[in-house]
C-alpha cells in the first residue's frame, strides 16, 4: 500500500475507536475527543491489560460451577434427568443425533476453553512484551473475536426447552443453576475479549525500531 | 500533516499507519502488516442497507408474533414462542438468563434495527440525522450483542432434541428466524460506516443544496 512502517502511536496521531479518523491527539494528560464523531480518543484502550485480566480470572472462577452444576433437569413418566454441558453432550451423542452432539460439543466446550486459553495466553505474550509470532497471535485473537458468542448456543437451548415447562404429566424441563454460571462465563469472556487491545501485541516491535 | 491525515488509516489491530487507496467495488483493502481488514467498498452500501434492514424488520416482528414451532402432545398441542420463553425462564426464578435472552434476542436487535432505518433513511433524503454522533457510536457498542444467528441454531438444536420423543410441527416464526438470519449477514455485509461518515462529511452545503 504505502511505504509508511510507523504505527499511528508514534506519530502521535489517534484512530477513533468508533469511526476510524485518523487524528492528531494533543500532548499531555488532558482527555482529547474525536473531531468527527465525538469519542474519547485513546492510543491504545485504558487499561486494557488489567481489566481483562479481571474479567478473565472471573471468567476462570465461574466456569467451574458452569460444567459441574445442572444446566437442564429433565423428566418424564419414565426417566428423570439432570444434565450438565458435557453429560448432555454425551447424551446426545448416544441417542444418535451425532451432528447436534458435535455442534453443541464445539459451542460449549470448544469454544470457551478456546477463548480462556487463547486470552490467558495473549495477555502473559503481551505482559512480557514478547515479539514471538505477532501475526499469529492477531489472528488468534480475531479468532476468538469471531466465535464467542457462538457459545450461547445452550443458553438458548435451555430458554427454548424451559418454555415446554407445563406438559402436564408427559414432561418437565427446568432450567438449572449451570444455566446461570454459564451465561455468565460467555458474558465475561466476551468482555473481556473486548476489553483486550491487539495494538500492544505490536508495540514491542515498534519500540525496537525506533531505538 | 493536517491536510495528509484524511487519506490515513490506521490498523484497529497493528496500529500500523497506512495510506488509503481507491477500490474496485466489492474489494477490500486489508493491513499490511497483519493482515486484518482496513476498510472495503460496499457497492451501493446506504441503498442496500436499508433495503436489508427494512425487510428485516418486517420478519422481525413476525419472528416475535408467532410461534416458533409446536408440540403435539395428548389432549392437545403446545406452542412457543420467543417471548414465551423468556417469560417461563423469569418465573423459574432465572431471572438473570432470561433477561440475557431478551437483550441479545429482542431487545438489542430491535434497537438496532430502528436505529439504522432511522439513520439510512434520513441519509437517503439527503437529512442530516438529529444525534447521529451517538447513534452510529451506539451500533458500534451494541453490535457483538446481537445474536439471532446463534439463536437461530439453538431453535434447530432444540428441534432436534424434541424430535426424539414428542411430534414437532414448525410454525411461522422458524421460517422467519432462518430469513432473519441471512437478513442479518447481509446487513452487516452491505453496512460500511465509512461510507456513512463520508456522506456526513460531504453534507453540509452541497447536500443541503441539492
Amino acid at each position: 500500500m504505502t511505504k509508511l512502517t510507523m504505527s499511528a502511536a508514534e506519530q502521535g496521531l489517534c484512530s477513533c475507536h468508533i469511526c476510524n479518523l485518523v487524528s492528531r491527539r494533543p500532548g499531555g494528560e488532558t482527555p482529547a475527543h474525536c473531531p468527527r464523531c465525538g469519542a474519547r480518543l485513546h492510543f491504545r484502550k485504558p487499561g486494557s491489560v488489567s481489566r481483562c485480566w479481571a474479567l478473565l480470572i472471573a471468567a476462570y472462577v465461574l466456569y467451574i460451577p458452569a460444567n459441574l452444576l445442572t444446566i437442564m433437569e429433565t423428566g418424564s413418566l419414565f426417566n428423570y434427568r439432570k444434565d450438565t454441558i458435557v453429560s448432555g453432550v454425551v447424551h446426545l451423542w448416544k441417542t444418535g443425533s451425532w451432528l447436534i452432539a458435535v455442534i453443541v460439543f464445539i459451542a460449549s466446550v470448544t469454544i470457551p476453553l478456546l477463548k480462556l486459553i487463547s486470552l490467558t495466553l495473549l495477555l502473559i505474550s503481551v505482559q512480557r512484551r514478547s515479539k514471538w509470532h505477532p501475526r499469529q497471535r492477531t489472528r488468534l485473537y480475531r479468532l476468538v473475536e469471531l466465535v464467542g458468542r457462538w457459545s450461547m448456543l445452550d443458553i438458548y437451548v435451555v430458554a427454548l426447552l424451559a418454555a415446554l415447562v407445563q406438559l402436564g404429566s408427559i414432561a418437565t424441563v427446568k432450567a438449572g443453576p449451570g444455566a446461570l454460571a454459564f451465561g455468565a462465563v460467555v458474558v465475561l469472556t466476551m468482555f473481556a475479549s473486548m476489553q483486550f487491545d491487539p495494538r500492544l501485541i505490536w508495540d514491542p516491535l515498534q519500540k525496537e525500531r525506533t531505538l | 500533516m493536517a491536510t495528509h491525515s484524511a487519506q490515513l488509516i490506521a490498523c484497529h489491530d497493528c496500529d500500523l499507519l497506512q495510506q488509503e487507496i481507491p477500490l474496485n467495488s466489492g474489494c477490500a483493502a486489508s493491513c499490511s502488516r497483519c493482515g486484518a481488514i482496513l476498510y472495503r467498498n460496499a457497492t451501493d452500501s446506504i441503498n442496500r442497507t436499508l433495503a436489508y434492514t427494512l425487510a428485516a424488520s418486517v420478519l422481525f416482528v413476525i419472528a416475535n408474533i408467532f410461534p416458533i414451532f409446536a408440540i403435539e402432545v395428548q389432549g392437545g398441542g403446545r406452542e412457543i414462542n420467543l417471548s414465551g420463553a423468556v417469560r417461563y425462564l423469569w418465573e423459574q426464578q432465572m431471572k438473570s438468563v432470561s433477561l440475557l435472552v431478551v437483550l441479545t434476542t429482542i431487545l438489542i436487535p430491535a434497537l438496532e434495527l430502528v436505529t439504522m432505518s432511522y439513520l439510512l433513511l434520513a441519509l437517503k433524503l439527503r437529512i442530516v440525522p438529529v444525534g447521529h454522533r451517538i447513534l452510529l457510536r451506539m451500533i458500534n457498542i451494541v453490535g457483538p450483542w446481537i445474536m439471532i444467528d446463534v439463536f437461530m441454531l439453538g431453535v434447530l438444536v432444540s428441534l432436534v432434541k424434541l424430535t426424539n420423543s414428542f411430534q414437532v410441527i414448525p410454525g411461522v416464526a422458524l421460517w422467519s428466524f432462518g430469513a432473519l438470519t441471512f437478513l442479518y449477514a447481509a446487513t452487516s455485509a452491505s453496512f460500511s460506516a465509512r461510507d456513512v461518515w463520508a456522506r456526513l462529511d460531504r453534507k453540509p452545503g452541497v447536500e443541503m443544496a441539492a
